[in-house]
């Protein structure tokens, strides 16, 4: 699904390279964690897999499609196959929960029956049926996040990626939005999550691979957290 | 695609920035004014010149009972003889197509014509203050030269007046000042494009988090800039709108009282008119079309 092969990406003004000859393969249905300290290479690797930045060095291949042959035309649609949830959450603050939710599907076009009909379903799977009317600010964060999770997973995407997801939240709600990410790979969706959260990542034992400096130091089927930090 | 969709984005788009939607609507519609009123001039000023152009004549004033002129002050009023003579050497010269003679009668009435708004002037003025003249009219008007200089002097005659000269020194005049109105209108024109760019960026700054989500969730492009295209468009038409309003007011109090003010205008068509309308309105919404996309493609990395 994701194959990453010697992929280099250096940012301008920047001496260090923030991926340094990275090779992976993520398959269809994984859920993989991508752990490291900060400026390890964790959100440059999910912005490569949504093109919105370029390798300096290697290939991607997402589902099967070469990265750099996709024009910037495509791009859209490849996005569309992929679910986004961040750790600000980034919703729109004037509209309430369903709207925010439909908005990923009112622009790229889909017609309001359809909408009506699946943007329900997708709240009750985060769990917050009963609170589509509530606008942002009524709600607290970990529901704010379940809300952006429905926003990524609604247009069933192949892949969802997640960057720092319980970064603003506390440990007790980050187990429910966890619970809502397992289902949602439960589906079929492939899931990538970068994370600082060791103890999310030591629960779950799902694939770990952990980046340092630009590099990829350990990848481990059902691995933990790491052992300095 | 979701017309809906996209009518409702611009219509948030157009209430968040009201002032600057305004600024925009002012701007085109006074760069847009100030277009057409120099096209209108521009118009205006060629149907005068065409008009005159074939018209004018040679006017070669007699002398008459008290006229001030130098060469008729020792000889006195025209006579017969000499009337005819000159008749008969005008006719001769080869660059004269025709002559008509217009006695004092003939000259009062036209007079009363030209001058039919001032009845006080009208009032001092009597027949036989008008001069006797003959109207020569050339096969081409550049050719004035010999005849002016064999008929001013000769007897019997008091002044020789080239309509072409005055008109041109007049037409030298307009065309200074049309020159200077298109001159003024390209500045605004620019500054419109300018401030219609600056709008939209503006615009599409306010909507950052929008345009932003709509990116990560695969929007096409078009659908991205479709409302502040249409943002921009819509802030045209208005301006174009009103700056139509006011060159038809232009028309009417400016042009047509030129009429009142000066004998040698002539009438715009209102089909003249139509067509600078046009030509400014579809100006105004293409430079606003044109301004939001380059600064949509350049703000947003779209």
């Amino acid at each position: 699904m994701i194959h990453f092969d010697n992929v280099t990406k250096v940012y301008a003004n920047q001496n260090r390279p923030a991926l340094d000859h990275v090779s992976v393969d993520v398959d269809k249905g994984e859920f993989v964690f991508l752990v490291g300290p900060s400026g390890s290479g964790k959100s440059t690797f999910l912005r490569l897999i949504l093109k919105e930045e370029r390798p300096n060095g290697g290939s991607i291949h997402v589902a099967g499609k070469d990265l750099s042959r996709l024009s910037n035309f495509k791009v859209p649609h490849l996005r569309r196959r992929i679910g986004c949830v961040f750790q600000d959450f980034r919703l729109l603050p004037n509209k309430n929960v369903y709207e925010n939710v439909a908005f990923a599907l009112e622009v790229i076009g889909k017609p309001r029956r359809f909408i009506r009909k699946v943007v329900p379903e997708v709240v009750e799977l985060v769990g917050l049926e009963g609170k589509a009317h509530r606008m942002p600010d009524e709600l607290s964060g970990g529901e704010q996040q379940r809300v952006a999770m429905a926003r990524a997973f609604v247009n069933r995407p192949m892949i969802l990626l997640a960057d720092e997801p319980t970064g603003n939240i506390d440990p007790a709600t980050s187990i429910g939005i966890m619970k809502v990410l397992d289902r949602i790979n439960r589906t079929g969706t492939t899931v990538v999550m970068a994370t600082h959260d060791a103890a999310i990542v030591d629960s779950m034992r799902k694939r770990v691979v952990e980046l340092e400096d630009g590099k990829i130091v350990r990848d481990q089927s059902r691995g933990v957290y790491g052992q300095a930090y | 695609m979701r017309a809906n969709f996209i009518f409702s984005e611009v219509w948030i788009g157009l209430r968040r920035n009201l002032t600057m939607t305004i600024a925009v609507i002012v701007t085109v519609a006074i760069g847009m004014a100030l277009l057409g009123i120099g096209l209108m001039i521009n118009t205006q000023v060629s149907s005068m010149k065409n008009y005159w152009t074939d018209k004018v004549e040679i006017s070669v004033f007699l002398c008459g009972k008290n006229s001030p002129f130098e060469n008729c002050k020792n000889r006195g009023a025209v006579t017969q003889a000499q009337k005819a003579q000159l008749e008969q050497q005008i006719k001769g010269m080869t660059e004269v197509e025709r002559v008509e003679f217009e006695n004092q009668a003939q000259a009062f009435e036209n007079f009363k014509q030209q001058y039919a708004n001032n009845s006080t002037l009208l009032s001092a003025i009597k027949v036989e203050d008008m001069p006797e003249s003959f109207r020569v009219k050339l096969k081409n008007p550049e050719q004035y030269g010999n005849v002016i200089q064999t008929l001013q002097g000769a007897e019997g005659v008091a002044n020789v007046v080239d309509q072409k000269q005055l008109v041109e020194n007049f037409f030298g005049f307009l065309g200074t000042l049309r020159s200077s109105a298109l001159i003024v209108a390209l500045i605004q024109v620019f500054a419109a494009i300018l401030l219609i760019g600056n709008t939209v960026r503006l615009s599409a700054y306010n909507r950052r988090r929008e345009t932003g989500i709509m990116r990560l969730v695969g929007a096409s492009n078009l659908y991205i800039q479709a409302p502040f295209v249409l943002e921009g468009t819509i802030a045209g038409l208005i301006g174009g709108v009103i700056s139509a309003v006011m060159l038809i007011a232009a028309k009417i109090v400016l042009f047509d009282g030129l009429q009142n003010y000066l004998v040698l205008a002539t009438q715009m068509s209102w089909s003249d008119v139509a067509t600078v309308i046009m030509f400014t309105m579809v100006v105004g919404v293409v430079i606003c079309i044109l301004a939001s996309f380059v600064t949509l493609r350049r703000y947003l990395r779209v």
